[in-house]
């Protein structure tokens, strides 16, 4: 009893240590972003501003993130990517799932080993065999569509496993019941089949638009010449370095504050209601990769 | 509604060299409570989804109303198929659940909803029409899937062990629901089941499968009554079956010799002097010697009472004979089963006419 | 195949199966192929292609074992990202195993959303706060100087800033797969191991991380995966002082494609690093047990 009691104790202190970890870069990050000083640092403290969300230095140049034409460019492309993605990724993740929770044969296996693998393969790679195939195959070079097409190589994946783990808890015979009551069989997947996937296909929208979002890696070698919000923020940590940089990490962390609560709420109703088993069921979560 | 008939010719199904059912000929009247009566596994779901278009004979042809159906799908078959968990649509009303079938037929809403809330009254869920199927219970959701099923008006409904998630109490008030429906709709019900109960008191008349195949096809009493073969006899209720051979024979009876001495039985089957056989007797047609008149020509066993099981109503008495098989005789509590215990000397007597001799065969495993 | 055209018939199950056939082809198989075939030629300006010169060749890859620099990078990113992902382990454990078992009801809940929050901002702006901390005028160096224990700012940078930023980066990769296993397992299990005088550490040797088996493979495989095929965390780290040593193998791939321009070699390099990563997927179901469908989850 007492080694439980001393390993509760231990768990208790790691948990502040390791949620400290998580938050405290956070923290000074934010904290940065609204102290006067040219460098992105909390220390030494300068004063409160909010030049590097909106404002002008001593030259009369302006220093605010929302002042920037090419960031505003940069998120409007990743916007269209985001559409893209989802506009591919959930119909190939879902054309996907039906062809392989219909299949029995020895190729479910092997289809299935080639419709995952882009999870467990490396984003730069991902990136640069689009690009060579594309290139090779139509002479097609790196933009916004060679980037919709590459990251849609892996969120498909994620889509097909949304879809295939909702589809595991599907009575197939609902189908059949359908089709013998008289339906034809595009009746039956638009009345029965897409009601029963909806909370999944809003899931998939959901993250594939995230992924998408939030994607580096790949993005980086199909992207061309063109920008994205990701791309532009890496290349002003690497360059151009003002507190302007902590500014967008204000706006991000301020939407996944927001977004995250609103889950937490919506999740808490949920298991309040959990007794009725037509309710969608919690999302998973899968955090996105850059 | 108007009940059509079904007829099955040769019909069989493979599965790669494996036959799910073979050589099937079926004769279902129009209008007629038919039950395919078989344990699990017997290839009774698979002549309903041969009937009902969800899978295609390798051989043979199946007519419903006359008309070959072969390539014809499930959707354009004049018949419905309640399915063993019901599929109900979870994501709509119970009125849209029975109405969706005049919905994929372009059927106008307000017709349908009319449709929808004549046929709840049919089956006796009178205002559920707007109920959510989780809000039903086990007996209303059967109502509700059969209301969906009459509501295309088939010709033929076919029911696949609907019954079999209810309890038992339900259950038996749902055969007589099930009945009372058939009656009123007139249409040709063919039911699934592996619960002989459930077939010898709904059906006009059961077919008995075992192993893809069909051993015996007639009205509730020909089947328990006269059982065409020992399976039949074995799964159909409880029995006595006592192998032998054929000594003599002549005058519709047989003398066996078996373990149990000779035995004199019916012999519908006409057998042939040293053949293998089977002899069936119902425990409730075994009495125990004292117990009533003597008949010279009753067949007699010596055995010990080894065990009473007491049913209430009646009482179940297994007498070991040291020479063969036990028997199990029932006798009704009329007031003298008290002196019965285990471990009494008895004389275990049942007429010939009683027992039924057949040829020998598998039995069903319970 | 047959029942996909009895579920959507004729016209919906040939479409769904063309749909999922050009995927397969177009997006994954075809790409990859095109990859290891160029991988295999030599680097030839356009017009010298299908010439004389064009011919098999495994020059790509033999450069880069005869290149001592590639080499020494290649083994730093893989040996890095092995312990990115046992560290990784290490510090996600407790904390999955309190959230799966111990934690209930709104305190789960409330530290699931404290979980989620830092994983939607993009990583490159985690690893950017890291960035902060570490660097000249970071944090760490502010605090040092303000305590009188450094004279002169410390250049941190190097291949434990960069494994740092990668533990940041990748640790909800673990904990997710950790937590999904650990939760189905059943709580009586524990509480039986207790009651016939288990101490703790040997609760968990026997029973909670036999059970974990999956998640553990699972979280080890996505995290290695992303260690070793990283390109952000170490660009931004590159930038500390100090930190110009610590390449990573990706950025190599990428100059042979951007700076370069020799894709050929670059494609090699990106196909070593894809059958080190399989190798490694391949033996993490190895040693755990697990198949594809619990990896892939």
């Amino acid at each position: 009893m007492r080694s439980a009691g001393l390993f509760r104790l231990f768990v208790a202190g790691y948990l502040v240590l390791f949620f400290a970890y998580l938050f405290l870069p956070l923290v000074f990050m934010v904290a940065a972003a609204f102290n006067a000083s040219r460098f992105p640092t909390m220390l030494p403290w300068e004063g409160f501003t909010l030049q590097w969300f909106w404002g002008f230095d001593a030259r009369g140049r302006p220093t605010g993130l929302f002042q920037d034409a090419r960031m505003g460019a940069a998120l409007l492309n990743s916007i269209l990517i985001g559409l893209g993605v989802i506009c591919l990724s959930v119909p190939l993740g879902l054309a996907g799932a039906l062809l392989l929770t219909s299949l029995r044969s020895r190729w479910k296996g092997l289809l299935y080993a080639v419709l995952v693998s882009p999870i467990l393969t490396p984003g730069v790679i991902l990136g640069i065999s689009t690009l060579i195939f594309w290139q090779r195959a139509f002479d097609l070079g790196g933009g916004l569509f060679l980037a919709v097409i590459g990251q849609s190589t892996f969120i498909a994946s994620y889509c097909m496993l949304l879809f295939m783990a909702r589809l595991e808890r599907f009575d197939r015979t609902l189908e059949e019941a359908a089709l013998d009551l008289g339906a034809s069989h595009l009746q039956m997947v638009r009345r029965i089949l897409l009601p029963y996937l909806r909370p999944a296909i809003l899931s998939a929208c959901l993250i594939a638009f995230l992924q998408s979002f939030e994607n580096y890696n790949t993005t980086l070698f199909v992207i061309g010449a063109e920008d994205t919000l990701t791309i532009n923020i890496a290349t002003r940590v690497r360059l151009g370095l003002t507190p302007a940089v902590n500014a967008i990490g204000v706006l991000f962390i301020a939407a996944t504050v927001l977004a995250a609560i609103g889950w937490a709420l919506l999740r808490r109703r949920e298991t309040v209601r959990r007794e009725r088993p037509a309710a969608a069921p919690a999302p998973k979560l899968a955090p996105a990769r850059a | 509604m108007r009940g059509a008939e079904v007829a099955l010719e040769g019909v069989g199904l493979a599965y790669g060299s494996f036959w799910a059912v073979r050589g099937i000929d079926l004769d279902i009247r129009p209008g007629e409570f038919f039950s395919l009566l078989g344990p699990s596994g017997c290839g009774k779901t698979t002549i309903l989804r041969l009937v009902s278009g969800f899978v295609e004979p390798s051989e043979g042809v199946i007519r419903i109303a006359g008309r070959d159906v072969r390539g014809v799908g499930p959707a354009a078959r004049p018949t419905s198929l309640v399915f063993q968990n019901l599929a109900l649509f979870p994501l709509m009303k119970v009125w849209e659940n029975v109405a969706f079938g005049l919905e994929v037929r372009g059927v106008p809403k307000a017709e349908r909803r009319r449709r929808a809330e004549e046929l709840l009254e049919l089956v006796a869920l009178p205002g559920f029409a707007d109920k959510r199927v989780d809000e039903l219970s086990g007996g209303q959701r059967q109502r509700v899937a059969i209301a969906r099923s009459l509501a295309v008006e088939p010709q033929v409904l076919l029911l696949d062990e609907p019954l079999s998630a209810l309890d038992l109490k339900l259950r038996q008030h749902m055969r007589a629901e099930l009945k009372a429906i058939q009656r009123r709709t007139g249409v040709t019900f063919v039911y699934i089941t592996h619960d002989q109960g459930e077939a010898l008191t709904m059906s006009d008349r059961v077919a008995v499968m075992s192993q893809g195949r069909i051993e015996q096809v007639g009205t509730p009493a020909e089947i328990y009554d006269a059982p065409a073969t020992a399976f039949v006899a074995s799964f159909v209720g409880e029995s006595n079956p006592v192998p032998g051979r054929v000594r003599e024979s002549g005058g519709g009876f047989v003398t066996l010799e078996t373990a149990l001495g000779p035995l004199r039985a019916r012999d519908p089957r006409g057998l042939a002097t040293g053949s293998p056989a089977i002899l069936i007797v119902r425990p409730e047609r075994c009495r125990l010697d004292g117990a009533g008149e003597a008949d010279a020509v009753d067949n007699r066993v010596e055995g010990r009472i080894e065990r009473v099981d007491f049913e209430g109503a009646f009482a179940n008495l297994l007498v070991a004979s040291p020479a063969g098989p036990g028997l199990v005789v029932q006798l009704a509590n009329d007031g003298r089963l008290a002196g019965l215990a285990a471990g009494a000397p008895v004389t275990v007597r049942f007429p010939p006419e009683a027992a039924l001799a057949l040829p020998e065969g598998p039995l069903a495993r319970e | 195949m047959s029942e996909l055209f009895r579920r959507f018939g004729r016209p919906g199950g040939g479409s769904i199966l063309a749909t999922a056939a050009l995927w397969a082809l177009l997006l994954v198989v075809l790409p990859q192929l095109t990859m290891v075939e160029l991988s295999f030629r030599p680097n030839l300006p356009a017009v010298a292609r299908g010439g004389p010169e064009d011919v098999w060749t495994l020059a790509n890859y033999t450069a880069l074992w005869t290149n001592p620099l590639h080499r020494t990078i290649f083994w730093q990113t893989i040996w890095s990202s092995l312990l990115v992902t046992v560290l990784s382990l290490l510090v996600c454990y407790p904390v999955a195993y309190h959230l799966a078992q111990e934690a209930r009801g709104d305190r789960a809940l409330l530290l699931a959303t404290a979980l989620v929050i830092p994983f939607w901002v993009n990583e490159i702006l985690r690893t950017f706060s890291w960035f902060l901390i570490l660097s000249r005028n970071g944090l760490v160096n502010r605090v040092l100087l303000g305590l009188g224990l450094i004279e002169e700012p410390l250049a941190l940078g190097g291949v434990g800033a960069v494994m740092i930023g990668m533990v940041y980066a990748y640790v909800l990769f673990m904990i997710f797969p950790l937590y999904n296993a650990l939760e189905s397992l059943d709580r009586n299990q524990i509480e039986a191991a207790r009651d016939l005088g288990a101490p703790t550490w040997r609760i968990h040797w026997r029973i909670v991380i036999p059970h974990a088996k999956p998640g553990i493979a699972v979280g080890c495989v996505m995290t290695f995966m992303l260690a070793a095929g990283t390109f952000a965390v170490p660009q931004i780290m590159q930038s500390l002082p100090g930190g110009t040593n610590a390449r990573w193998f990706t950025q190599i791939i990428y100059s042979y494609f951007f700076d370069g321009g020799d894709w050929n070699r670059g494609a090699a390099y990106a196909f070593a690093l894809l059958a080190l990563c399989l190798l490694f997927v391949a033996a993490m179901m190895r040693i755990f047990r697990v198949g594809l469908a619990d990896i892939a989850k």
